[in-house]
């Protein structure tokens, strides 16, 4: 039956060496995103396929919807332009005021951040880690290490990048730290994922440290990744146990994780480096 | 020289396993997510072992990889493992009733995911819930079905 070729068990082998060394090589060296990326355009199709389903029923749901039902929204969003309008006028006004007082200080200033939209697909990834599919890739200028935002918060940053899609890591995986601050008093801390879908964990942090229920953590900027100044969490419990040397602290992303279906990549601003 | 046909249907086997581990599942369902790929992997190597080997094993594997963003390699190593198991039984199995075959591809998932939690922790990321395993023991109660279908699927179009 198998006398074609080396037997199973030396092929077996084979691959089983094969394996290892490309483990070893993409965690080590990280020199594999080609190969990665070459394998995630054979993938694409079937994660394409999987998702047109809900294509299907979202763009069903717009061009079904009744007149009324469009009139209606198109008030409300009317009205809430209206109101987001009257914020960007002061927005302007103290943004231009920042810039002249930090041309005072002689500090750099920071200019208007770009901004892309990126569409997430539905498509489920290990369930122990918190990833998710982009439609825009390297063509569109998505970059490993891209910051994703959605309207409320920070969501996440691009890890694996394709011509035509890209994978994102949340900031609530198990993996993945982001720096901050708190929002009141300045105080930085790191904001490490716990795999849960909605807890960020804040170590670290002793327990006299000036933080309290309900402060709001912002992006701070130090990793040099994330754009400073974007809120990430809001905090949710102390616990300040004297035997232990930190204090406990858990966190609630203020990004809708779990259901958000359009993102923005944002390209930061980031201050020079010197080498 | 045997002639080999139907290899377009055991692709579309593969690729429909693929499909179905990325459909969207709703939180509480995620983690009895059956084994899909591997499943289809056992049937093909117990139905044809001249056909389906360690080789298809690894590649399918290599392609899940992707697909669950794990470092490369991963499950292509239990696949490749799994499929050589496979192999080496495959004529027991045949003769085997549905149910001591369920039992034997619980062992075979167990064991890919033992690789692989085990790679995970070198790496350092296992997860430490007992939820990790149930997706063995789901794919153990659908292996009667699914062994039943896609015996239908190469009756049907012939595939040898």
């Amino acid at each position: 039956m198998f006398t074609q070729g080396p037997s199973i068990t030396f092929r077996a082998g084979l691959l089983l060496l094969a394996s290892i060394a490309l483990m070893t090589l993409d965690h080590r060296q990280q020199t594999l995103e080609g190969i990665r990326s070459g394998l995630s355009l054979v993938v694409y199709p079937m994660q394409y396929l999987v998702n047109l389903p809900f294509v299907i029923v979202d763009w069903a749901d717009e061009t079904l919807s009744t007149h009324k039902t469009l009139l209606a929204q198109n008030r409300e969003l009317r009205s809430r332009q209206l109101k987001l309008d009257f914020r960007l006028q002061k927005l302007a006004a103290l943004e231009a005021e920042n810039e002249r007082l930090r041309a005072l200080l002689q500090s750099a200033s920071r200019n208007w951040e770009r901004v892309l939209i990126a569409e997430l697909l539905s498509v489920d990834f290990d369930p122990f880690k918190h990833r998710v599919l982009l439609n825009k890739g390297s063509r569109d200028g998505v970059f490993e290490g891209h910051p994703l935002l959605d309207a409320r918060g920070v969501m996440g940053q691009v890890i694996h990048v394709t011509p035509i899609n890209s994978t994102a890591i949340l900031i609530t995986d198990p993996a993945h730290a982001i720096p901050v601050q708190v929002n009141r008093n300045g105080l930085r801390a790191l904001a490490v994922g716990t795999g849960e879908n909605n807890t960020l964990d804040i170590p670290h942090l002793p327990n006299n440290a000036d933080i309290e229920v309900g402060d709001l953590l912002v992006t701070s900027g130090l990793g040099l990744r994330f754009p400073s100044g974007y809120p990430v969490a809001t905090v949710d419990t102390i616990r300040r146990d004297p035997g232990q040397p930190y204090a406990q602290i858990s966190a609630t992303p203020l990004a809708q994780l779990d259901h958000a279906r359009e993102v923005l990549l944002v390209w930061p601003e980031l201050p020079e480096v010197p080498e | 020289m045997v002639h080999h046909q139907g290899g377009w249907v055991i692709s579309l086997t593969f690729i429909a396993a693929m499909m179905l581990t990325m459909v969207p599942l709703p939180g509480w369902a995620e983690f009895l997510r059956p084994e899909w790929v591997t499943m289809v992997l056992i049937y093909w190597c117990m139905a044809l072992p001249q056909r389906v080997g360690v080789g298809v094993g690894w590649v399918a594997g290599l392609l899940l990889d992707v697909i669950h963003g794990a470092v490369l390699g991963q499950y292509a190593l239990a696949l490749s493992l799994v499929a050589y198991i496979t192999l080496t039984l495959h004529q027991r199995l045949r003769i085997y009733p549905l149910a001591q075959q369920a039992l034997i591809v619980l062992l075979l998932l167990l064991l890919q995911q033992l690789l692989v939690i085990w790679i995970k922790g070198f790496l350092g990321q296992s997860p430490d819930s007992l939820q990790y395993w149930l997706p063995s023991f789901t794919s153990m109660l659908l292996w009667p079905w699914m062994f039943l279908i896609l015996r239908d699927v190469r009756r049907n179009f012939r595939v040898s």
